[in-house]
């Protein structure tokens, strides 16, 4: 028998049962759906996110903390040590408010900066401003970006901040446009705005500043940016007033390294950092947790997916060994034609492939219009916060791997009713009533 | 002309084991030689069909030998036996075996699509053997639709569309009435004179029996000979 005949008796007989195999479709559409859904979230999460992180870009660059002294639970509070600075938790240290967080001194900053395969450091100055204001359109509330100065923007209008210019610059994310009264985004770039903050006495301070970019809202960036210069400039008016004995406690410091360093090379500089007591994390390691959890999320639906698929495939055995059972005779007939019994078993199998196929391309098919309608929904409506965000892309190398693992799962199920099949002796077919 | 093609020497067939043991053939030997038509004639259960389908290789005997042109088919790979049966062989078994659902057409041309004849060809040597046997204009109609004599005519045209040297026709005629079963016999043996196709024909017809070349009789799985036949004489 040609292979194209064993492709078309194998078609042709698949559709001689049509409400058996149209319920085993059914069994398989629905795994395939699952999977080209989750599978779709998967890319457009990970392609946001992609995007995102090279919209950062700073991949010379790690974040350096106190690793914290392991007070585990059961082991009590640790022994209070004079010494060690601590930055009272608040509004401006990110922490749980009341508990204490190890800080960073100047000593601890001069230890990372002399480790080894680390070019620079500079400590990361909590700026608490009060308020961001624009000509005589009121005083609204503003929050700083810690990254602002180590990412590179994505731009709506503008430029990205310099770190070596002697201007007070800052970029706006689009969502301040409307309140601040700053018109679009082309028309706030240049700007004045005023930057208010309260010092260590109490005294009330004002710092000018002029808008370089508008930035579109992010994961990483939704506060607003602000050059070397600025920050110097805000923190010297914020610590007017300031006790000299106070000792100066920073929650995290910014290291540099070589941008050309290999992955094993970044390895080494952090262990060095982690042996000396800190905790460094590279801006794809903080992203990467993140990541992490939605791959886990992911993972689960993925493999209940694949629990579906499983069930399908035993509906696929079910379906064909009734089929082989209703053609017994037609196998035998065929067997004492000279048909061989590769052949036979190919007959079945290629009709289990089918019946997987027919199956997985609906499901596929299906998935791809009801997600591209679902993810456009949720674009302007629930995600509307997360521009650039599309929760499902439908890769076509994804979508052929579906295809092809649920025809190979069918394969597989197609194999014990394809041997039952095959190792029919003619003369027991032909007389079996 | 006598050159045979199929013999078998002391050939045995038992079904079962243990005390459900029962002997189908006991020891038959049997020449079959080329162009000539045989009837294997006995009552039901004597073992005409086990001998049938041993002589056709569909079944292994447990003892004896059978040859195929002169070669022992146990030498032969299951390669060439599918060969033989797909080329060399013609069935027509006891039940139609059609498929109900297909058309006529492609249940003729089944073993032309086993034997991985392209579709132009096999359907142009489907339909000659349809006008053979003056079933033409019923190539597109479902198998099941057709009347008795219709079906056995089409499993004639399907036993012969590969154009063998030996059909196998095991009771061609059994559920047919005396008219349509005359027509089909004289199908059968028009084959035989006109295209030289050696006949195997497995009745219990005694006036079938009569029209063949030669007759050989078995009772409960051993030959009967002549002496001992009550009836017919050849
Ligand atoms: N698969 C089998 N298992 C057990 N016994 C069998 C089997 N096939 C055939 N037999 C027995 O072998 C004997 C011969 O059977 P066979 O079919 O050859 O008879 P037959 O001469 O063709 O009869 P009929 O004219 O009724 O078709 C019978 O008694 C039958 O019951
Ligand atoms: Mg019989």
């Amino acid at each position: 028998m040609r292979f194209i005949d064993v492709i078309g008796t194998a078609i042709g007989n698949s559709f001689r049962s049509k409400l058996r195999t149209t319920l085993t479709v059914i069994a398989i559409f629905i795994g395939a759906f699952t999977l080209t859904i989750t599978s779709a979230i998967g890319t457009g999460v990970s392609n946001y996110i992609t995007t995102q992180v090279s919209a950062i870009g700073a991949s010379d660059v790690l974040t350096v903390t106190k690793a914290t002294t392991t007070a585990s639970a059961g082991s009590g509070p640790a022994k209070y040590d004079p010494n060690k600075a601590t930055t009272t938790a608040g509004v401006d240290s990110g922490a749980r408010p009341g508990s204490t967080i190890a800080a960073l001194t100047q000593k601890d900053i001069d230890v990372i900066g002399a480790s080894k395969g680390i070019t620079s450091v500079d400590a990361s100055i909590r700026i608490s401003p009060d308020y961001i204001e624009y000509g005589s359109n009121g005083k609204y509330e503003l929050s700083i970006s810690t990254n602002g100065a180590l990412t590179k923007a994505d731009l709506a209008a503008g430029a990205q901040l310099s770190s070596s210019s002697a201007e007070n610059q800052l970029l706006v994310p689009t969502t301040y446009l409307k309140n601040l009264g700053l018109g679009t985004a082309k028309e706030a770039v240049g700007k004045s705005v005023t930057i208010g903050l309260t010092d260590y006495a109490g005294a009330k301070h004002e710092v000018t500043a002029v808008i370089v970019g508008v930035q579109n809202e992010t994961l990483f960036g939704s506060g607003v940016g602000i050059n070397k210069h600025l920050t110097e400039a805000l923190s010297s008016a914020q610590s007017t007033g300031k006790p000299v004995d106070a000792k100066p406690g920073y929650a995290s410091a910014v290291a540099h390294f070589d941008p050309a360093s290999s992955p094993q090379q970044i390895t080494a500089i952090k262990k060095a950092l982690t042996d000396n007591g800190y905790a460094a994390a590279t801006v794809a390691d903080q992203i990467g947790s993140f990541e992490a959890v939605i791959n886990g999320i992911i993972g689960v639906l993925n493999a209940f997916a694949v629990i579906a698929l499983i069930a399908a495939g035993f509906g696929i055995i079910n379906t064909l060994l009734m089929s082989v059972q209703e053609r017994t005779r037609e196998i035998g007939l065929m067997k004492a034609m000279g048909m061989s019994g590769g052949k036979v078993y190919a007959l079945f199998s290629t009709e289990a492939v089918f019946i997987g196929f027919l199956g997985s391309a609906i499901g596929a098919i299906v998935a791809i219009g009801v997600g591209s309608i679902i993810s456009s929904v949720l674009a302007t409506t629930l995600l509307s916060g997360l521009p650039g965000l599309r929760i499902m892309q439908f890769a076509p190398s994804s979508i052929a791997v579906i295809i092809g693992v649920v025809m190979l799962i069918a394969f597989l199920a197609g194999t014990l009713p394809a041997r039952r099949a095959a190792r029919q002796n003619p003369i027991d077919a032909l007389r079996y009533e | 002309m006598n050159s045979a093609v199929l013999v078998a020497n002391e050939i045995r067939k038992s079904y079962g084991h243990g005390s459900s043991r029962f002997d189908a053939l006991k020891g038959v030997s049997l020449r079959i030689l080329e162009g000539e038509s045989i009837a294997i004639v006995g009552k039901s259960g004597s073992g005409k069909s086990t001998l049938m389908h041993l002589l056709a290789l569909l079944d292994d005997p447990d003892g004896g030998q059978i040859l195929v042109e002169g070669s022992d088919a146990k030498t032969l790979s299951a390669r060439e036996i599918n060969r033989l049966r797909n080329q060399d062989f013609g069935f027509v078994f006891q039940q139609f075996f059609l498929t109900p659902n297909a058309t006529v057409l492609d249940n003729v041309v089944l073993p032309l699509k086993i034997a991985g004849v392209g579709p132009k060809e096999r359907n142009a040597r489907g339909m000659a053997a349809l006008e053979q046997l003056e079933l033409a204009d019923k190539a597109k109609s479902k198998a099941i639709n057709l009347s008795g004599g219709q079906k056995q005519r089409v499993v004639i045209a399907r036993a012969l569309v590969n154009n063998p040297k030996v059909i196998f026709a095991d009771e061609p005629t059994g559920n047919l009435d005396t008219a349509t079963g005359a027509v089909v016999e004289d199908i059968l043996f028009a084959l035989n004179k006109e295209k030289g196709i050696t006949l195997i024909i497995v009745t219990h017809d005694i006036e079938l029996a009569a029209r063949c070349d030669r007759r050989f009789f078995i009772r409960d799985g051993v030959e009967e000979t002549t002496t001992n036949v009550e009836g017919v004489t050849s």
